[in-house]
């Protein structure tokens, strides 16, 4: 049953040290404000799942969150390569990371199995490619039917999986609109599940028969960030801040900007910060 | 029309090799341009899909990400991403997969993964994302880069996506029933896979090139069919609309109004 609870208490609770955690959003809600609270609460030794991990990953992993990525595309979308995440691939610094690496079309099957609780997904993948020979999770079977060889990997079972969305109601179901990538999947598979929300409205199950929505019983805790997608976007409330993606790039490329950054932006803020980042994303006809 | 630049000609190119009837799996940068000239040019009807799950969109800017809110908002229909890759890619109901690459070899293998060793590095690049079931699963595959000596090398440090392998009849014998790279668009000229070795052949140089900045360009001994063609240059129509879009692009990348 989900709790409605600050962002702060809903992290300190549900997401532990060592845990594995997907903070889901393909390129749409990403988590940013749940991400930095991780981060002020000094989490270490995370599994960091995501498909597609970008700038939360990036600073999770600069700031030292991280033992391990499972990820399928680690880029700053049209904008080039995470230099936090490099810096750690190929300087170890400020630790070394261990990588398991998917294509998109693994990683969305393996969600798949997680929601479903299957122990593994197959699908018609990985032909040729060289990931099967760097990446022990990648594995065959032969269809008991045809005969055909088909990928196999590992079902994605996150310990917790963190998600920003539109609303959610009083009873506490989330309404999750426009693309919705994985995060279905990612509640579903998850032990617990963390949403922040831009808003809680009376009521969310009227929006459209078939509209993607997490039933309350599915999500351990609520938290109302407004904003908390920033620099990502929440369709319907703001869009998004390409040019924050352009300037990371630059903020990321040195170690002590870097620091100096967070230490600005993250340490030194709360989530409440995240609603007036947004103002000028606003729709004017919104 | 003769005021345009090497990447002008390659994202034109590019975008005329698409029809009105295709069913484009996009990715990001040079291929999504080429793809929304094609649209708003001699393909209106073409169906754009990018893998955050947006299916016949038609975006006014192009996108920064392959899941800016525009297009979703100009979609036939928006699925979730495992609905995506499972019923829509591998279910095998994309004609043309639109790559790019990092490096890329004879037969149209690509490395987007890293320069150096897998597990130590030189360069740690975005790594494949959707593109080696694209590359396996799309009808056809289109392949557009920039040449260079680091892009287009001898030998690719690392397999992301399957091109033609070692070339022939490499992909059958993997029990891929799909073409493959068929079409590869560079700033300099359009090569075709040879019909029997399936290495890429420059059939057509873009106006002005000379085979020899092909072969500079190239780490490979670049081969050059009999009958070279010339690639026609951009009309008025193409340019234009390439610039607009581009200008709105890039106004709405930097906060601009467009």
């Amino acid at each position: 049953m989900a709790a409605f609870v600050p962002l702060a208490e809903a992290l300190g609770s549900y997401l532990h040290d060592g845990d594995s955690v997907a903070f889901e959003g393909f390129t749409h809600l990403i988590p940013h404000a749940a991400a930095h609270e991780a981060i002020r609460q000094g989490r270490r030794d995370l599994t960091l799942i995501r498909m597609t991990p970008d700038i939360i990953y990036d600073q999770m992993i600069g700031m030292g969150c991280a033992r391990k990525l499972v990820f399928s595309y680690a880029g700053n979308p049209g904008v080039g390569l995470l230099r936090r995440l490099r810096d750690a691939v190929e300087k170890d610094w400020p630790r070394a990371i261990e990588i398991e690496e998917h294509s998109h079309a693994a990683m969305a099957n393996a969600y798949e199995a997680g929601a479903a609780g299957l122990p593994s997904a197959f699908f018609r993948g990985y032909r040729g490619v060289e990931l099967a020979t760097v990446n022990p999770n990648i594995k065959s079977v032969t269809c008991p039917f045809t005969g055909e060889e088909l990928a196999a990997v590992p079902a994605v079972r996150p310990d917790v999986a963190i998600i920003h969305a539109q609303r959610a109601d009083r009873r506490g179901n989330v309404l999750v609109e426009g693309i919705v990538g994985v995060q279905k999947e990612a509640v579903l598979a998850a032990g617990r599940a963390v949403v922040t929300v831009e808003e809680v409205v009376d009521d969310v199950t009227d929006v459209h028969p078939n509209a993607c929505v997490l039933p309350h019983w599915t999500i351990t805790a609520i938290c109302e960030v407004p904003g908390g997608a920033h620099p990502s976007y929440a369709h319907g409330y703001y869009d998004r801040d390409n040019a924050a993606y352009l300037e990371w790039d630059g903020i990321s490329a040195d170690r002590e900007e870097f620091q100096t950054w967070m230490e600005r932006h993250v340490l030194g803020a709360t989530p409440d910060v995240f609603a007036g980042r947004v103002a000028h994303l606003r729709r004017r006809a919104a | 029309m003769s005021d345009f630049t090497p990447d002008e000609m390659m994202t034109i190119a590019a975008a005329r090799a698409l029809k009105t009837d295709d069913v484009v799996f996009v990715g990001i940068g040079a291929p999504s341009a080429a793809c929304n000239v094609a649209r708003l040019t001699h393909a209106p009807d073409i169906t754009l899909i990018y893998e955050s799950g947006t299916i016949g969109t038609a975006p006014s800017v192009l996108p920064l990400s392959i899941g800016d809110g525009e297009l979703c908002e100009t979609a036939v229909t928006t699925v979730a991403v495992p609905e995506m890759f499972r019923y829509w890619l591998m279910g095998g109901r994309i004609t043309v997969g639109f790559l790019g690459a990092a490096q890329l070899d004879r037969f149209g293998n690509i490395n987007t993964t890293v320069i150096g060793e897998y597990a130590h590095p030189k360069v740690r690049l975005p790594g494949g994302g959707g593109a080696p079931e694209i590359a396996a699963s799309c009808g056809e595959v289109f392949i557009t880069m920039k040449q260079s000596t680091r892009g287009m090398v001898e030998k690719i440090d690392f397999m992301t996506s399957f091109g033609h392998g070692a070339g022939g009849d490499a992909r059958r014998k993997l029990g891929l029933t799909t073409a493959g790279p068929t079409l590869l668009i560079t700033d300099l000229a359009i090569w075709k896979p040879d019909p029997e070795t399936k290495e890429f052949t420059v059939t057509s140089l873009h106006p002005g090139v000379t085979r020899g900045e092909v072969e500079a360009a190239c780490a490979w001994p670049a081969q050059f069919a009999s009958e070279l063609d010339e690639t026609p240059p951009p009309t008025a129509l193409e340019i234009d609309t390439l610039r607009d879009l581009q200008a709105r692009s890039k106004a709405a990348h930097e906060g601009r109004a467009a």
